[in-house]
């Protein structure tokens, strides 16, 4: 035998995976704890995110990878050929053709539909960790909705910094119950988590966690009445696309301090550029 | 040890649970929608559906309760060699089994701590009809509102009072289930407001 299982993973690690995501289902926001594998890659590589699409797809599923919005990076490019080897699935980069998204730290700019399912990577799914680093005591706090804390570190930032300086992992309120962590998304996509169309999946390997949010569910960004949460981006335009409205990388260019901002998003910035969009510093 | 016990699994265990799983999670994301699962062939009175996902779901690590007439030889022979899992009673289950009047009263079943929600069991109810009209759900997975053939009203609503504890329930008639999780508000008329609490 020299093929591996559908997918890696053999079925009883699946099972476990599945039984732990309907409960995530269930219970919004929540983290159930699940005995996460070992991984033919390091942890921090996306584990978490590989072992949940591992339990969700099916051989006809259509599969996209996104590492900060990038189709064509070294973990999207690996992930992507590790299911196309051990899932046989077809893959895209057209956010719109993919049925399963595995994306770090960002989500796609074109709103998703139903029939989609993205899965974030993890790697701290604790949204109070870097405030209490006890789990015994933040499994405590969730269970008595004891945020406080949270709500004190937001308030500490507006004291220092005169606003929110929180830029990413922002975290939210899921359905008035549970704080959590959106994973290390920009907060401009923070708006996109509620209400949105797709099943979202969110998978922590090292930290042996998953939840997620179903679609149409409330997610509100914490914040304060008088610093009401502000989803932020680059002030510029796409060099490339010329596009407005997504969310930027800015490029260093030279070593004269030359810069350019950038869709993150290649799959959108590309679509534009074929569509004629055309951006100042675009060839 | 009978010949019908050792047939009826899937034909190919990955893709088939793979597509069954899915079919599963899609219902347990959307509340109130049907979703069709095929693949399994167990004995009566089994559906092809709940034995899809008990083959899907269940393995040495989850105890199940076979409630009222699912508890016959047939059905615990078919379900051991196919899945290995454990019988316990309702008290200790992670999947209960049965028609609604066998499996009630909800009060015997684990609903989870505070601190461990998740550590609940699942009730897989088999119907004797499946369709979206009856009672009004509203909650996370549902867009505005959305309505599923529900044996009765106030069971699900005395269980969504104990959110984020409780059951959460899959429908299961024929080839087709549905799903009603813990976070579902059940109403009997027909539309209500949707509940907005604790926004910030």
């Amino acid at each position: 035998m020299t093929e591996y299982n559908f997918a890696y993973l053999d079925e009883q690690t699946k099972r476990m995976i599945r039984r732990a995501i309907l409960k995530g289902l269930a219970i919004p926001g929540y983290q159930v704890p699940f005995a996460s594998r070992e991984m033919p890659m390091p942890y921090g590589w996306g584990t978490g995110g590989v072992q949940v699409s591992a339990a969700v797809l099916t051989p006809k599923d259509t599969f996209k990878v996104i590492d900060q919005g990038a189709d064509d990076t070294t973990n999207a490019v690996s992930i992507r050929t590790f299911f196309q080897r051990t899932a046989g699935v077809a893959t895209t980069t057209a956010t719109s053709d993919a049925t399963v998204i595995q994306t770090r730290h960002r989500i796609p700019e074109e709103p998703l539909h139903e029939g989609q399912i993205l899965v974030y990577q993890v790697p701290i799914p604790e949204p109070l960790r870097f405030l209490e680093p006890r789990e015994s005591e933040t499994r405590k706090m969730h269970s008595l909705e004891e945020y406080g804390l949270m709500h004190v570190k937001l308030y500490e930032d507006i004291s220092r910094h005169g606003h929110i300086a929180t830029s990413y992992a922002y975290p939210v309120k899921v359905e008035g119950r549970y704080v959590m962590d959106p994973s290390p998304i920009p907060k401009f996509d923070n708006p996109k988590l509620g209400d949105m169309a797709a099943i979202q999946l969110f998978g922590a390997g090292r930290e042996q966690r998953i939840y997620a949010l179903p679609p149409y569910t409330q997610v509100v960004s914490l914040d304060f009445e008088d610093h009401p949460f502000e989803a932020s981006k680059a002030d510029h335009p796409c060099g490339m696309c010329g596009a407005t409205d997504s969310y930027l990388d800015e490029l260093i260019i030279d070593d004269l301090g030359g810069r350019m901002f950038v869709c993150s998003d290649t799959d959108y910035c590309e679509a534009r550029q074929a569509a004629g969009h055309k951006g100042k510093d675009a060839a | 040890m009978q010949a019908n016990t050792l047939s009826g699994g899937f034909a190919d265990p990955a893709t088939q649970s793979a597509h069954a799983f899915r079919s599963v999670m899609e219902a347990m994301a959307r509340p109130g929608t049907l979703r069709d699962i095929e693949g399994a062939a167990p004995p009566a009175p089994v559906s092809p559906a709940m034995g899809a996902v008990l083959l899907t779901l269940c393995d040495t690590e989850t105890p199940i309760y076979l409630a009222g007439d699912m508890d016959c030889d047939a059905v615990r022979a078919w379900l051991s060699f196919h899945t290995g899992a454990p019988f316990v009673g309702p008290a200790h289950c992670m999947f209960a089994v049965g028609k609604w009047d066998a499996l009630v009263p909800l009060a015997v079943y684990p609903i989870g701590t505070s601190e461990y929600p998740d550590r609940s069991a699942t009730l897989i109810v088999e119907c004797d009809a499946l369709v979206t009209s009856g009672a009004t759900l509203t909650g996370p997975g549902i867009k505005d509102h959305a309505a599923l053939s529900l044996p009765e009203v106030e069971a699900f609503q005395a269980n969504r009072r104990l959110f984020p504890l409780g059951l959460d329930f899959i429908f299961t008639c024929g080839e087709r289930l549905a799903a009603l999780p813990r976070s579902t508000e059940v109403s009997r008329s027909s539309v209500p407001a949707r509940a907005h609490a604790g926004a910030s």
